[in-house]
């Protein structure tokens, strides 16, 4: 029987050996696409420059805060800053070249330092956007905010314009229809910032780090298993595009068996003393081996050019690709159970294909999907797949955590392989 | 000695098989003849064990054929219809393949494999992709690969369908020489030619069962004379199976 069962693994290596599209589907495809992918999503990396948003600022104001505004959003790392005009930063944005715009109008600064203190007459910033980009337009508003804060602040209690604000503020408070009592409290809090800050603005570099801002800081640590362990994009679009081309090697050998009882090769088989279970077993061994080589070959490559690194367990690590490549080829066999002409098969299971690997976050990242999807999509095997992998690379888990997501590959298999066994149509 | 005993067989309301029973001696080669839909591939099927009869059994010397691992399977050596063999892989590689199915490995092996290269005339060709091969030489490779595992009993079934008039007449030597070492043989064809040439005996099938069961030479003399000749075997079939087409 094992004479048998090698000899049925070997011939399968071998054809696929022979086969050069195959060879080059299976092992090389992977390889460019990931590399493309891992590039585009390698995303926030401690040793690495952020992707940075494209703002135009139009500053139509010319006023002190107006510039102290211009600098600052200038000097932030998180956007890269244009100065054209109105007229020709709409029809970037229009034409989608640039993501935001941001007017600064006219009279701003005075307007922005009165209302800092009575939160009356705001004047409004307009931010011209393209639709297509409102995650960009959160980040920016929020950038603005902390920017206008610092300018407003600085200037009110500490720039040349100051007590200008200050004195402006005191005078139209009698005016500007608030009670008596409110008048007086507002006065006390002017006067109280006039005393304050009006000894030091004498010496203005006494009043240098004089602003008002968000009263706190922000320490980002990236929170993996080690310190060692940041994310690296490369190693989920490794894991991704890899389970993809495994996915659709499983494809093809589903539908080499259907062509293979096309072409009256499974009458032969069965007519020499061999088992049905082993002829089956047969497919899932080799076409797990190919799956694994495929897998391991990609990673290989990822590790050496990308600096990919197996944060969590090495041999956890294996294992999931193992249980991947398994489940990988279970699911191959299974469409040559369901499947009936290898034609008509291979569009309906190409699209289960694709639907499963975009429903389980191998194209984008899952996080950019509703929290009701991202839970739903735990019942796709190659989820798993790909959490495993993610979870033995860059996050760094441990065992538990590769044991975890190859039970449940594995569970996957066995359901595929007894289905396979119960449905296949040995003739055609 | 190979049995065919009361074998039935039915797809849903079709009865392909009813109620057949034959046998095939030792060193014996039968034709086994039948016109479209007469029950011949089911027949072949359940001879090969790849088919279970719904009643009836396949005896060999005497002993009933069970279940995919039976060990007796391995006393037949089968030449399907379809050109079952690797078109990727060298005829050397697909002999080494269907070899290992009978648990042939190491010197038993390759042993095998050069005198079925040789029997059918492929050893110079043994490493060439198969795919490469003549529509005559890929039939050769498709009988060589049943006799790797020295089977006593060879059912061939059209083993001769779309060869050149060369290579068909290499493969009828080869089932003589074949027949000569004692290998007992059951061969479906259309062709009654080949037939008369080859069989010691010819069993017809028609509606699933035997209607004919004889030497070739009494078959002959169902039919009157025409012209002081005996009518020959294709005139013989049709009076038995009729004229109307099968399709």
């Amino acid at each position: 029987m094992l004479t048998a069962l090698f000899g049925l693994i070997r011939k399968d290596l071998l054809i696929f050996i022979t086969d050069k599209r195959a060879l080059i589907i299976t092992l090389v495809a992977p390889i460019v696409i990931a590399s493309f992918f891992g590039f585009i999503f390698s995303g926030v990396n401690a040793q690495k420059e952020p992707a940075k948003i494209n703002v135009a600022l139009i500053d139509l104001d010319h006023s002190a805060i107006s510039q102290r505004i211009v600098g600052a959003v200038q000097a932030d790392h998180n956007l890269k800053v244009s100065l054209p005009d109105e007229r020709t930063a709409r029809d970037a944005v229009r034409k989608g070249s640039l993501v935001i715009a941001v007017i600064i109008p006219k009279g701003f600064g005075d307007a922005a330092g009165r209302a800092f203190f009575t939160g009356k007459s705001r004047p409004e910033l307009t931010l011209y956007f393209d639709p297509s980009h409102t995650a960009e337009l959160a980040l920016v508003r929020g950038v603005m905010t902390e920017h206008v804060m610092q300018g407003v602040s600085k200037e009110v209690f500490a720039g040349n314009s100051a007590n200008r604000i200050l004195n402006e503020t005191l005078a139209d408070a009698a005016n500007n229809g608030m009670e008596p009592a409110q008048q007086d409290q507002l006065r006390t809090l002017v006067q109280a910032a006039q005393a304050l800050y009006g000894n030091n603005l004498s010496t203005p570099d006494a009043n240098a780090n004089v602003e008002m801002g968000a009263p706190f800081a922000m320490a980002e640590q990236p929170v993996t298993s080690s310190a060692g362990a940041s994310y690296n994009g490369y190693a989920h679009a490794f894991a991704g595009l890899g389970l993809q081309f495994i996915l659709v090697a499983a494809v093809d050998l589903g539908i080499g068996v259907l062509m293979e009882r096309q072409r009256g090769l499974w009458r032969r088989l069965r007519s020499a003393p061999v088992s049905r279970n082993l002829l089956i077993a047969s497919k899932v061994i080799s076409g797990s081996m190919i799956g694994l080589m495929s897998l391991l070959i990609s990673f290989s490559f990822a590790i050496i050019v990308f600096g990919v690194r197996v944060h969590g367990s090495v041999p956890g690590f294996l294992v999931v690709a193992a249980a991947s490549a398994i489940m990988t080829a279970s699911f191959g066999l299974l469409i040559a159970a369901l499947g009936n002409t290898p034609s008509g098969t291979r569009g309906v299971s190409m699209l289960i294909v694709l639907l499963m690997l975009m429903l389980s976050g191998a194209w984008i990242p899952m996080f950019l999907f509703p929290a009701w999807l991202q839970s739903a999509t735990k019942v796709l095997p190659v989820r798993w797949a790909i959490d495993g992998l993610d979870a033995m690379t860059w996050r760094g888990l441990d065992w538990a955590s590769a044991a975890q997501s190859a039970g449940v590959l594995l569970a996957f298999a066995a359901a595929f392989f007894l289905i396979t066994l119960k449905r296949f149509r040995w003739e055609e | 000695m190979l049995e065919a005993k009361n074998l039935k067989k039915s797809f849903g309301s079709l009865q392909a098989v009813a109620d057949t029973s034959f046998v095939v001696r030792p060193g014996e080669l039968v034709g086994l003849l039948g016109p479209n839909g007469a029950g011949k591939t089911t027949t072949i099927s359940m001879l090969t064990g790849l088919t279970q009869p719904d009643s009836g059994a396949v005896l060999i010397d005497g002993k009933p054929l069970h279940g995919d691992t039976d060990p007796s399977k391995a006393r037949i050596g089968v030449v399907p219809q379809e050109l079952a063999i690797y078109e990727e892989l060298s005829a050397a590689a697909n002999l080494r393949f269907f070899g290992s199915l009978y648990g042939l490995h190491g010197d038993r092996l390759i042993q095998a494999m050069d005198s079925a290269l040789e029997l059918v005339g492929l050893s110079a060709q043994r490493n060439t992709k198969v795919k490469e091969y003549s529509g005559g030489m890929q039939r050769r490779l498709n009988l060589a690969a049943s006799l790797l595992h020295d089977p006593d009993i060879l059912l061939l079934d059209e083993p001769t369908v779309g060869v050149d008039p060369q290579s068909r007449n290499a493969i009828f030597d080869n089932l003589e020489v074949l027949k000569q070492r004692g290998k007992t043989i059951l061969y479906t064809t259309h062709y009654m030619e080949e037939v008369e040439r080859l069989a010691d005996r010819v069993i017809i099938m028609d509606h699933g069962q035997v209607i004919a069961d004889d030497t070739i030479a009494a078959l002959h003399t169902q039919l009157p004379q025409v012209a002081g000749k005996h009518a020959n075997l294709e005139s013989v079939f049709l009076a038995l199976t009729g004229r109307q087409l099968r399709d």
